[in-house]
């Protein structure tokens, strides 16, 4: 693997017993913001195996955890390195560690540092953090690398669909289904803190309708004189698409709780159900009607 | 209307708390405020039950069901007939994540 650092005892510069111990997670990435938040200080670094995961999700998971910290420094002998017994942990790996068990299995009492590593030499200072230093917020830069990964996942979900769809209906009701899924992956995670109400599946539903509005009155001439149906229909059908997408962004932001997520899939699934199938069954009926009219 | 996260599992129970202010450094949302006496929930609609500060609290004063907040997780569980709230990220079955590393301050979800 080429992301993750071997598990251990890093020497920065030339620490002496009474130097700062930070413990980080084997992931290149959060072991590299440390050492370079860290530059030109004389500290130790205790790396612990979280199988190349980063601090916050391998908490989660309990591989950053009481258990690998307290194994660590037994392993690496810290307690004979070091006179002091005080460790400064990433804020975020709380949620995997418990300092009074730590304390209880190791002897060393535990500092939780800031949330982001190049608020380090700030922190140091007066071992102190600002509020502002405690907070994980959710910027657009943050939101915007997240684009591709969403992406990459709603692929494979809607090719065989919109094929379907282009071959066998219309390629204009395909371009539909491929901007309702562009609204929730692309522009969901660009416009999350603007769209109204505080459930994901009612951001998105509104941002499916918004964004669906043009397309089905553009698309509805073709089944005259049914175009209010043909309309309702696009738009009862492809909005729960960008609302599920919507709804399926949660995992990847860092503030939804399991209680409200599961909430919001109890009650916004089944309406999103009943959007779907009732818009098929209006798309059937203003299709198989016009087609009559034709006839 | 239109916010399911109004309520969750967190329970504090103030009369247990030896004012250590953990909770108030381990929180990524400032829902725990430094009292005068004792740690104050300002911010309990906040909270992502993400369980650092029940786990780093050394009087039990904090309860929370931990877990995280992913509807790929959830719904993935759901339909493969499993618990959805022991599903969680990063592992092979009933995981959302793709595994690997990750951007740092990003969820579980996610993979850079």
């Amino acid at each position: 693997m080429g992301h993750t650092v071997e598990p251990g005892l890093y020497r920065l510069g030339c620490p002496t017993p009474d130097s700062d111990v930070f413990v980080s997670a084997n992931y290149t990435l959060s072991f590299d913001a440390l050492r370079s938040a860290l530059a030109g200080r004389d500290v130790y670094i205790l790396v612990l195996d979280t199988k190349g995961i980063n601090v916050w999700c391998a908490a989660g998971k309990g591989t950053f955890g009481t258990e690998e910290l307290v194994r660590r420094i037994g392993i690496t002998g810290l307690a004979g390195i070091v006179r002091h017994r005080r460790l400064i942990l990433p804020q975020l790996s709380a949620p995997g560690v418990s300092w009074p068990d730590v304390v209880r299995g190791s002897g060393f009492l535990v500092e939780y540092g800031p949330v982001r590593a190049h608020d380090l030499p700030e922190y140091l200072a007066a071992h102190k953090a600002t509020p502002a230093m405690r907070r994980v917020e959710f910027p657009l830069r943050d939101r915007v690398v997240l684009i591709p990964v969403e992406l990459v996942q709603a692929l494979p979900f809607m090719l065989v669909p919109v094929a379907a769809l282009g071959f066998l209906v219309s390629w204009f009701i395909a371009a539909e289904l491929v901007l309702a899924v562009f609204a929730g992956t692309v522009l969901f995670p660009i416009l999350l803190p603007m769209l109204p109400t505080k459930d994901f599946s009612t951001k998105g539903l509104i941002l499916g309708v918004l964004v669906m509005i043009p397309p089905a009155i553009l698309g509805a001439g073709a089944f005259a004189p049914f175009q209010l149906a043909a309309a309702a229909a696009t738009l009862l059908i492809f909005t729960p698409v960008t609302a599920y997408l919507a709804l399926n962004f949660t995992g990847s932001t860092p503030f939804t709780s399991r209680t409200g997520v599961k909430k919001e899939i109890f009650r916004y699934i089944p309406v999103m159900a009943a959007m779907l199938s009732s818009g098929a069954i209006l798309a059937v009926l203003a299709g198989a009607l016009h087609l009559l009219g034709v006839i | 209307m239109f916010d399911s996260y109004r309520e969750n599992t967190l329970n504090y129970y103030p009369e247990r708390c030896i004012n250590c202010k953990r909770c108030t450094q381990v929180c990524p949302h400032a829902v725990f405020a430094e009292g005068e006496k004792r740690a104050e929930l300002v911010r309990s609609s906040e909270c992502m039950e993400c369980g650092a500060c029940a786990l780093n609290c050394p009087t039990q004063a904090i309860e929370v069901q931990s877990g995280v907040g992913c509807a790929w997780a959830m719904i993935g569980a759901a339909i493969r007939g499993r618990d959805m709230d022991s599903c969680s990220c990063g592992g092979s079955e009933g995981s959302c994540c793709g595994g690997g590393g990750e951007k740092e301050t990003t969820p579980c979800c996610e993979v850079k």
